[in-house]
């Protein structure tokens, strides 16, 4: 205590001398940098009580022309010579800082030094003075900064005027973060309640923490603060648990929308022809390694339409698996028809050959699919709940090609074609289908659109050679839970399937999950053999 | 399909069929441990230890190919499950020859090396009584057996065949491929097991154990041929082709189907957990990646190259396969792959019977 008197009062006495003596100074010359010299000279001094007090009646003012003697101050090129402030550049040449004129160096000039604690508060004030700033990058930067600061009550005029007027998104949500952490630890209990309610309706874990933080020891004193605050996270884990839901379910979308791409292609060439293509995931993969090579094409050619290669690499990921499709049903499955175990293992062999010729051709090495930049980033609807860019659209595109193959199977001749192979070849081949033609037809469409799955994976995935070995497995799980010979049954398969494993991986984790869903599946057949949808009729194998 | 195999599989097994036995088992037992051990090296009748240790390795992929032929050739059930059972036997023993290391792991503790750095502090339940071979031989046949039991209740009931049956079990060894990945379930994770020192108590890293286990695996796979043998001569085995070949038929005569399956299948996946309980110490490793869905499909292709429904095919197959696997990945392991693969078109086109069948035909135009 004693110290503390005899410590500030001298310093009294030192202000007002110092204000007298600069005082009469100020007549005949006015300061380089914007501040009232009596400011200027605490903040050089070496009192940091002083000083922080300083800063924080210049963040009061608001007073955006400091800025320049702070930020000198920051990078310690001030000196005080007694009551002369200095600002010594690099080469060791001094100019005063009141008037702007370069002087010899003073004998007894001392460097300002600056420790954390007021590094910290002058990185600060520098940051609040920002707010106002006409640059949005600025502004920006500022707010970042004030965010992770301690930042000192006087602030709070300046963090809400700038928010009033401020118009960039970001830099509104950091600032009533600010706002929020300042009011909190308000000296007045009305702001504190006002704050504490208001955070009620927060989406973001970052505010809870706020919150937790004002309660723990040494926070927080009043009972009815307390209560509020309490309530508010409360309020805060029911909807972030809410939110945590909707995640979960658009996961569980996203997964089963890659997986109805996967499964639509074989419930064309194994719901309706019957024929198991152990190289389907090939196909996938090969139409992943399209989208690389069309994609590398724009780069070296065409890198300002690089954003645009998506749209090149849809089609021809299409025309180059069906057209391998077709070549292999010609070549080898053709022989085949009729024995369906056989089938699989030759196609089986056709994946080993294409897997090794991708990996002779392009390495064995994963290679990069970069995504267009408006798939880049997403939709932040709450801290815990970002909606990707590149997953909504895989959701869009899987239900645009779900729409297309319906289309096809339905609308068109081939479709009909198609169907009509299924139900009954003979019959079709009698009233003069091309039932051979048809079936290398269908092949092509099948294996087509694994190429579009592949074109997907390869915005959400690695590439390699390896890549689909791992859908494989999940894509026949599809068509087999979803039953043969419709559409319907695979879309609801690809979404039951999807969205399950994903809440089950919530809870047990990702390897536990795909073998509870293994498990449910085989469950599920002990039920109903046939699927979610038996195609009715009275064939008999 | 068998009866018009009958001229053939006569000639194959008549008289002359003990002899083959015998000739076998003086050439396992005898010849080839001479060979290797009496005969000093640098001589061009000794027998390498490379050679022994492989052809020890492909003595039980031709169990597994033979317990392929009982479910796929005799009964047509396709199973993409037999790498999972031929593995599940091979963890089995490797338990026990994890167990007969004691203390001389890296860490010297009680416990294999990879419980020690998971901090477990004793054996999992599922360990208990693996240190007694005995318990480890039981379980070598009991955890493949039941598990194809109750799969195989549950898929035979609800009349799942074909393609489907094929795929589920597929899915089956995918997800215990993945479940024996993980570190938590207990069985060594990605390294699986290995670094075996005894068995029996005897060093484990010698050239009389390799040939004494190379031996035994030629006695197992005779064993198993002749059981085999016995059991497609027998009438159950009649019903399981005709099973194959018609199966409602088979259901409108009288019989039911599912317990003639469900034998069958359990059978054959105890042979593979045999097979997959003498593999191990030859190979001296088990790890999670012999289930992979790849391997159990390279089964069905050695059953079909050889010829299904032979027996003997089967067994030849996995010969063939797997000498040139080894010979390719040693000389050009750039196009293994293709070998592979085009083994699988051409064997399914060309040789829907196998290189039996080939013969077959070829002695047939003969005469």
């Amino acid at each position: 205590m004693q110290r503390i008197l005899t410590g500030t009062k001298p310093m009294r006495v030192e202000k007002i001398l110092i204000a007298w003596m600069l005082g009469w100074q100020l007549l005949f010359a006015s300061s380089a940098y914007a501040l009232v010299p009596t400011d200027m000279v605490i903040l050089a001094s070496d009192d940091n009580d002083q000083r922080i007090a300083t800063l924080s009646t210049i963040v009061k003012t608001g007073d955006a022309e400091a800025i320049p003697f702070l930020e000198k101050l920051l990078d310690g090129s001030v000196s005080l010579a007694g009551t002369q402030v200095l600002i010594v550049d690099e080469d060791g040449a001094a100019t005063d800082a009141l008037t702007g004129k370069l002087i010899d160096l003073p004998f007894d000039a001392e460097d300002v030094v600056n420790n954390n604690r007021m590094r910290g508060q002058l990185e600060a004030t520098i940051a609040a003075l920002n707010l106002r700033s006409t640059d949005v990058a600025i502004r920006l930067q500022a707010a970042q900064t004030l965010r992770e600061s301690d930042v000192y009550e006087s602030a709070l005029p300046l963090v809400r005027q700038a928010e009033a007027i401020e118009k960039d998104k970001e830099i509104i949500a950091l600032l009533v973060k600010i706002r929020s952490g300042i009011e909190l630890s308000s000296s007045d209990k009305a702001l504190r309640m006002k704050a504490a309610k208001e955070l009620a309706s927060s989406t973001s874990t970052e505010m809870k923490q706020l919150l937790a933080s004002r309660m723990e020891e040494g926070g927080e004193t009043d009972l009815e603060v307390c209560k509020a605050i309490s309530a508010s996270m409360l309020a805060i884990d029911n909807r972030l648990s809410y939110y945590e839901y909707a995640g979960t379910i658009f996961t569980g979308l996203s997964l089963a929308s890659v997986l109805l791409l996967a499964a639509l292609g074989l419930a064309i060439t194994y719901g309706l022809m019957g024929v198991i293509n152990m190289a389907h995931g090939e196909m996938m993969m090969l139409g992943a390694y399209a989208t690389y090579i069309v994609q590398n094409l724009f780069r070296d050619y065409l890198p300002g339409w690089f954003d645009a290669y998506i749209l090149v690499a849809i089609p021809v990921a299409f025309m180059v698996t069906a057209l391998i499709g077709m070549v292999m049903e010609r070549t080898v499955i053709r022989h085949l028809y009729g024995r369906p175990l056989e089938t699989l293992l030759a196609t089986w062999g056709i994946s080993l050959v294409l897997m090794q010729s991708v990996r002779s051709l392009f390495g064995a090495q994963n290679v990069q699919v970069e995504n267009p930049s408006w798939m880049s980033g997403g939709i932040e609807i709450a801290s815990n709940l970002v909606l990707p860019y590149n997953r909504i659209a895989i959701i869009l595109f899987s239900l645009s090609v779900l729409l297309l193959v319906w289309a096809v199977l339905n609308k068109t001749r081939l479709g009909l074609f198609v169907r009509a192979v299924t139900q009954n070849r003979s019959m079709a081949g009698c009233v003069g289908v091309n039932t051979a033609r048809v079936d290398a037809w269908a092949f092509g469409l099948g294996s087509g659109i694994a190429g579009l799955a592949g074109v997907a994976l390869a915005q959400i995935g690695n590439v390699g050679p390896d890549l689909g070995k791992t859908y494989i497995v999940d894509s026949f799980m599809v068509v087999v839970v979803g039953g043969v010979g419709q559409l319907a049954g695979a879309v609801y398969a690809a979404l039951g399937l999807g969205i399950a494993s994903k809440f089950l991986e919530g809870f047990s984790g990702a390897v536990l999950a795909k073998i509870i869903v293994l498990v449910i599946i085989i469950i599920f057949i002990q039920k109903r053999p046939q699927g979610i949808f038996a195609l009715k009729g009275r064939s008999v194998d | 399909m068998t009866s018009a195999y009958k001229p053939f599989l006569l000639r194959m097994m008549g008289s002359s069929q003990w002899l083959g036995y015998a000739v076998a088992i003086v050439f396992l037992c005898v010849l080839i441990p001479l060979l290797n051990l009496a005969v000093p090296t640098g001589n061009i009748l000794h027998v390498s230890d490379y050679t022994v240790s492989l052809s020890g390795k492909i003595l039980c992929y031709a169990m597994v190919a033979l317990a392929m032929d009982l479910i796929w050739g005799y009964t047509g059930i396709l199973s993409l499950g037999h790498g999972l059972f031929f593995a599940l036997g091979g963890y089995a023993f490797g338990m026990y020859l994890m167990r007969q290391i004691g203390t001389d792991g890296v860490y010297h503790s009680n416990l294999p090396d990879f419980m020690v750095f998971l901090d477990w502090k004793a054996y999992p339940w599922y360990w208990v009584g693996t240190e007694h071979f005995i318990v480890a031989m039981l379980l070598v046949v009991l955890v493949p057996g039941v598990l194809a039991f109750v799969f195989g209740w549950f898929a035979f009931r609800s009349r799942i065949k074909g393609v489907y049956f094929s795929i589920i079990t597929q899915a089956m060894t995918y997800a215990f491929m993945l479940l024996f990945f993980r570190n938590e379930t207990g069985f060594g994770g990605n390294n699986g097991f290995t670094d075996f020192k005894r068995l029996l108590g005897v060093p484990i890293a010698t050239s009389e154990m390799r040939v004494l286990l190379f031996a035994l695996s030629g006695l197992t796979l005779l064993a198993m041929l002749w059981m085999s043998r016995r059991i497609v001569e027998s009438k159950f085995g009649r019903v399981l082709t005709a099973i194959r070949d018609a199966e409602s038929r088979v259901m409108f005569s009288g019989y039911n189907p599912l317990h003639y399956k469900l034998a069958i299948w359990t059978l054959s996946a105890m042979m593979c957990g045999v097979a997959g309980a003498l593999y191990v110490p030859q190979v001296g490793i088990i790890n999670p990646s012999e289930m992979s869905t790849a391997n159990s499909i390279e089964i069905a292709i050695w059953a079909a190259v050889g010829g299904r429904g032979t027996l003997v095919g089967p067994i030849l197959g996995a010969g063939f396969v797997v000498g040139a696997k080894s010979w390719f990945t040693g000389s050009f392991p750039e196009y293994w792959l293709y070998f592979l693969g085009l083994l699988f078109i051409v064997s399914t086109i060309y040789l829907p019977n196998g290189v039996m069948g080939l013969a077959k035909k070829l002695m047939e135009k003969r005469s």
